[in-house]
């Protein structure tokens, strides 16, 4: 069984980003990009079913420019057997990926499509479920357990009040959520075979989908500022304040 | 121009967030309708049709909607989605697993996480962990939108009277069963709708240690929430997570207790009203955005503030 590994190339979550000051957007120049960390989960992931032996391959896609072949060789370091980039513009929106994945999933006709719950960035958590509906197939988002069994499998989900578990027909669509796994990093050996394992590249044009915008970002702005406060002395102060002054306890 | 909100509900009653929603609904303007999807749930549909201003209700009352499994309440909601320009949920693991199946089905671009309509057609969202708002315009006729409930005020719960229709279309996938649950049974208010949260970070050491804050938190009648540094430690579950990746929360009062203030549990927090912060090295960034900042170490400073609560 093949398992398929959508990856998103984005800021490094360690990066601090502005808002460019024409409110046209975020300001990426020059800054670190990476995987996005909920996809190295999910490479993680599909990794750990094939070294299990319940996957036979791991593939790894990304939709973007052609840069995002560095967050695909990244995914190779880290035990994909090989890559596809979908090289198109930039900052493509989540239907028109969903799009482009299944045009990809037709063809590479996988067991199991791990993805991301949200990427960093946009923050829209809509590709994957989007992405299982074009499909026709059920999904296990917000995963915290996967355990396949023959055709079918069972996904633990972190919901709002706790823990849901549900039980997936084959062939699935998992969302990544934190406590999946923990990612392991590359190996510089394994950063070195990742240089020669395949990556294929295809267009939206090629798949026969239609990437065009149905929204328009007409601004970016930073949020209101919050101000600093002040520091108080000790609990006693600080009982005072929340009392008397910003008057949030003590009103019963 | 008409609305249907999806309500989110445990079958026995309806969750607050869904007043949230109904207020963006009539932010956008028009009319506006409920669907309330389930197993056994009419108790919901008769709460939901005396929300002020709410035009019919609908009533999807079967067995494979009573888990809100994505496969079948997605369907539903497509199904049902003719005569509605906007279809609104809230951004909850609900709305975030069914809605985008919706959208996908409707060939709609979803519009995520909305906390501000500035027109029919124009939504205000946070983006890059709430460090920028951006102002998205969709062209989709058939709009969907989940909504963050901590960026409207709920709707006032009566004053309505609308009319409770059933809903005959039985949408099973086949492709999902619910097995089980574990939902944390807890006599404190939910971390989204409290009005006081305490939350704990990585300076709590252990999650033996969050009991200092359960004092405080009974005391105050507040929720408990974590950073997600806590949570990568081990020291307490996912589903206590403030920030980007877990919980949005608005509350009156927010005290963070060893977090430093890491931009994204800043992005779960920030829109509090009052903001406190307990930690004992200076220079954390929490201390930029609290309204009163405590510099001291949380051992002392916990059972010190149990007590002066009394």
């Amino acid at each position: 069984m093949k398992v398929l590994v959508p990856v998103k190339r984005v800021v490094d979550a360690n990066v601090k980003v502005r808002v460019k000051p024409d409110g046209t957007g975020i300001d990426l120049a020059n800054v670190k990009m990476a995987v996005n960390p909920f996809c190295e989960i999910a490479i993680e992931e599909a990794v750990r079913l094939r070294e299990a032996e319940v996957a036979s391959e791991v593939v790894a896609v990304a939709v973007g420019e052609s840069n995002c072949q560095e967050q695909l060789r990244t995914c190779l370091a880290l035990g994909a057997d090989r890559a596809i980039l979908v090289e198109t513009a930039p900052d493509l929106e989540p239907l028109a990926i969903a799009k482009l994945l299944k045009a990809i999933y037709d063809q590479e006709q996988p067991g199991i499509v791990i993805l991301g719950k949200q990427s960093i960035d946009g923050d829209n958590s809509q590709t994957g479920p989007m992405f299982a509906a074009l499909a026709g197939l059920p999904q296990g988002t917000f995963a915290s357990n996967l355990a396949v069994d023959g055709d079918t499998a069972e996904v633990v989900r972190e919901v709002d009040g706790g823990l849901q578990t549900v039980s997936l027909k084959m062939p699935i669509v998992v969302t990544t959520d934190l406590r999946l796994n923990e990612p392991r990093y590359a190996s510089l050996p394994n950063i070195m075979k990742a240089k020669r394992k395949p990556l294929d590249v295809t267009t939206p044009e090629a798949l026969g989908v239609d990437v065009g915008r149905r929204t328009e970002v007409v601004d970016v702005a930073p949020p209101p500022e919050r101000q600093a406060g002040i520091k108080v002395e000790n609990v006693d102060q600080l009982v005072d304040k929340l009392t008397n002054e910003a008057k949030v306890i003590g009103q019963a | 121009m008409a609305t249907l909100v999806v309500a989110e509900h445990d079958n026995a009653a309806l969750r607050p967030v869904t007043l949230n929603v109904v207020a963006a609904a009539q932010a956008i303007g028009g009319e506006f309708d409920i669907l309330v999807a389930g197993s056994g749930c009419a108790p919901v549909a008769d709460e939901a049709a005396v929300i002020d201003g709410v035009g019919k209700v609908l009533l999807a009352d079967a067995p494979a909607y009573e888990h809100a499994l994505a496969e079948n309440v997605g369907a539903l909601v497509a199904g049902l989605a003719d005569g509605y320009d906007h279809v609104l949920a809230a951004h909850t693991t609900t709305g975030k697993n069914f809605l985008p199946r919706t959208a996908a089905l409707l060939d709609s671009q979803m519009v995520s996480d909305i906390i501000g309509v500035e027109s029919p057609d124009t939504f205000l969202r946070p983006i890059y962990a709430g460090i920028a708002i951006a102002t998205v315009k969709t062209s989709d006729a058939k709009k969907v939108v989940s909504v963050r409930g901590t960026g409207f005020d709920a709707a006032p719960a009566d004053g309505g009277s609308g009319t409770v229709h059933a809903v005959d279309a039985r949408h099973d996938a086949g492709l999902s069963e619910f097995v089980g649950e574990e939902i944390a049974k807890s006599e404190r208010p939910e971390l989204t709708s409290a009005s006081i949260v305490i939350s704990g970070g990585r300076g709590m050491q252990s999650g033996d240690n969050f009991s200092l804050l359960e004092g405080i938190a009974d005391k105050l009648g507040a929720a408990i929430g974590a950073s997600r540094a806590a949570v990568d430690a081990g020291f307490v579950p996912n589903d206590m997570q403030v920030g980007q990746t877990g919980k949005i929360v608005a509350p009156e009062l927010y005290i963070a207790v060893g977090i430093s203030g890491a931009i994204q549990h800043l992005a779960g927090m920030k829109d509090s009203k009052v903001i406190v912060a307990i930690n004992k090295d200076e220079d954390a960034p929490i201390f930029q955005i609290a309204d009163y900042g405590l510099v001291a170490d949380l051992f002392e400073a916990l059972p010190e503030l149990e007590s002066a609560l009394d």
